[in-house]
């Protein structure tokens, strides 16, 4: 993403813990939180789809609340836990989400799918929707272009147990 | 993005005096616009001044009895503190219309603040763009003008502010809180945004060293008669093509004090004491709210393809100002309008 530059760029250390492990690591500025994840410690769980806030594929959770991973730096996240598609299960168990996203057959290609989820396990952290328009209002910043909304929604609703 | 250099603010202090050090550089808070612009080479500072983890994320009375929220305090946080969403439930709504969950757990009060406009051309850098290039000239007069602002333009400008925030905030008689070299002051939120003029590429009356501190709400919140309308392309996460911001207080049906803002239609939230005054001692009808639209309207002017924002606007005002004084305003959940 950055251009040529005759500026040698200044690499700053950078620590985060992504999924409990602490990942050191030496960064230009002005690499995104979602460069550094996907192309520095090569966790693609995490999508690139707009690189612009307007889709949502790139939700992750930085100390519990779910943020779009491209339109922040990573340098400014140091010191933070990062929670990725790729910490969501616990040994061998799905997350809820997980095993409700396949339940409800959510998905057709997948790739909004870890946006998905992690922003539903935000939403579900955040406690504020108790019904399916407060939902579907509340996933609105994640974009599916294969249309899965319905299924969408019915697997977060058996994630939260309601119906 | 251009490369830039990188520092951390120790304090408010610090910040101020790295801003005035350098005059390309920029404060970052959320991200989310000066990420976003920085990406299209719109922006390109050559330092970033990150203030994240400066202690301006409070929420607290003041003496008058109002609120000060910290310049950092998150969007979502604002929107779902118990005051606000008690006292100032105008101002939650209109927050929980704009941007996304996830936007708004980044965004952060002052940021919204200072959000640029969403024209096209503005973030098109192979377009003409007097706002992003002063004296290169104007791509919307001539061009896509659909969402293009429809009151105070200028032959400069004719872009629109796009804070959802920031109409509430006007409606609710906000003021800005700012630190710079020389002390703190504050000013009117009413007054804070500027018209484009033939100086579009100066959003704000905020100084080139100056930074906003907090914003502060008096004690009356219109927190009985209320509702925030925001009118876009698709029901949820697109800016507004109108949207507006109503509060009343009522002493049975006769209007005491009226509030009226609008939002999507200037370079800045507007108001017109002359329409809300219209309203005092009034009955709450639609005719009175009719009345009072054309007031807030007057000189309104379309440019070649938003000539409907006019129509739209007047008739999203009286339908907000009904739902206000019936005290049922709008749902950001439910999208059926009422
Ligand atoms: C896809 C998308 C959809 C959106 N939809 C909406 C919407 O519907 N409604 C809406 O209202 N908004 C919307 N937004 C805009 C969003 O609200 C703003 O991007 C956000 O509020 C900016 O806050 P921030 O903290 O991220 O600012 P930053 O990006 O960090 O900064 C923005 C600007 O503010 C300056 N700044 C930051 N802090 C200070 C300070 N303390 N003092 C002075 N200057 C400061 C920065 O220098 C920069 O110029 C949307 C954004 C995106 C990406
Ligand atoms: S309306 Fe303003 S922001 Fe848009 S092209 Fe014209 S000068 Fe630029
Ligand atoms: S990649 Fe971040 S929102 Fe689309
Ligand atoms: S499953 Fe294909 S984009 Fe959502």
């Amino acid at each position: 993403m950055a251009q040529p530059s005759h500026q040698v760029p200044e690499r700053i250390p950078v620590t985060l813990v992504v999924n409990g492990t602490k990942r050191d690591l030496d960064l230009a500025p002005w690499t995104t939180l979602l460069d550094a994840l996907r192309d520095h410690l090569n966790m693609t769980g995490t999508k690139k789809g707009c690189d612009h806030g307007q889709c949502g594929a790139c939700t992750v959770l930085v100390n519990g609340r779910r943020v779009n991973s491209c339109l922040t730096l990573a340098v400014i996240k140091d010191g933070a836990e990062i929670t990725t598609i790729e910490g969501l299960a616990k040994d061998d168990a799905l997350h809820p989400l997980q095993q409700a996203f396949i339940d409800h057959d959510a998905f057709q290609c997948g790739y909004c799918t870890p946006g998905q989820i992690c922003s539903a396990a935000g939403l579900l952290a955040e406690g504020r929707a108790k019904n399916a328009d407060e939902i579907r209002e509340l996933m609105s910043g994640n974009l599916c272009r294969c249309g899965a909304y319905p299924n969408i929604v019915a697997a977060i609703q058996q994630a939260m147990g309601r119906p | 993005m251009n490369n830039f250099q990188y520092s951390r603010a120790t304090d408010v202090a610090d910040a101020i005096r790295l801003l005035n050090s350098d005059p390309d550089a920029k404060l970052i808070a959320g991200g989310t616009n000066l990420i976003d612009l920085m990406k299209e080479n719109v922006e390109r500072p050559s330092r970033l001044i990150d203030i994240s983890r400066l202690p301006l994320g409070k929420i607290e009375e003041t003496a008058q009895g109002g609120l000060r929220i910290g310049a950092l305090v998150p969007n979502s946080d604002l929107a779902y503190h118990p005051q606000v969403e008690q006292r100032y439930p105008l101002l939650a709504s209109a927050i929980l219309a704009g941007a996304s969950a996830q936007l708004r757990n980044m965004a952060s009060v002052a940021g919204n603040l200072m959000q640029r406009t969403r024209c096209a051309y503005f973030y098109d850098t192979a377009t003409p763009c007097n706002k992003r290039s002063p004296g290169s000239g104007c791509s919307a007069v001539g061009g896509h003008n659909r969402n293009h602002a429809i009151l105070g333009a200028s032959p400069s400008c004719i872009a629109t502010y796009p804070s959802d925030m920031c109409v509430a905030l006007a409606a609710l008689g906000a003021l800005v809180h700012i630190a710079g070299p020389t002390g703190e002051r504050r000013i009117a939120l009413e007054d804070f945004h500027r018209l484009p003029g033939d100086t579009p590429h100066i959003d704000t009356n905020l100084g080139a060293s100056e930074m906003i501190i907090a914003i502060e709400l008096p004690p009356g919140g219109f927190s009985r008669n209320y509702s925030y309308l925001k009118v876009r392309d698709r029901l949820s996460y697109a800016f507004a093509l109108i949207s507006v911001a109503a509060a009343l207080n009522l002493e049975g049906n006769a209007i005491s004090e009226a509030r009226l803002a609008l939002g999507g239609v200037a370079h800045k939230p507007w108001r017109s004491l002359e329409a809300e005054q219209s309203l005092r001692g009034r009955a709450a009808t639609a005719d009175h709210f009719a009345h009072a639209a054309d007031l807030l309207l007057q000189g309104a002017s379309a440019a070649s393809h938003n000539r409907f924002k006019i129509e739209l606007a007047r008739r999203a005002i009286v339908r907000t100002m009904m739902q206000a004084a019936s005290a049922a305003p709008q749902s950001q959940a439910h999208k059926k309008i009422a």
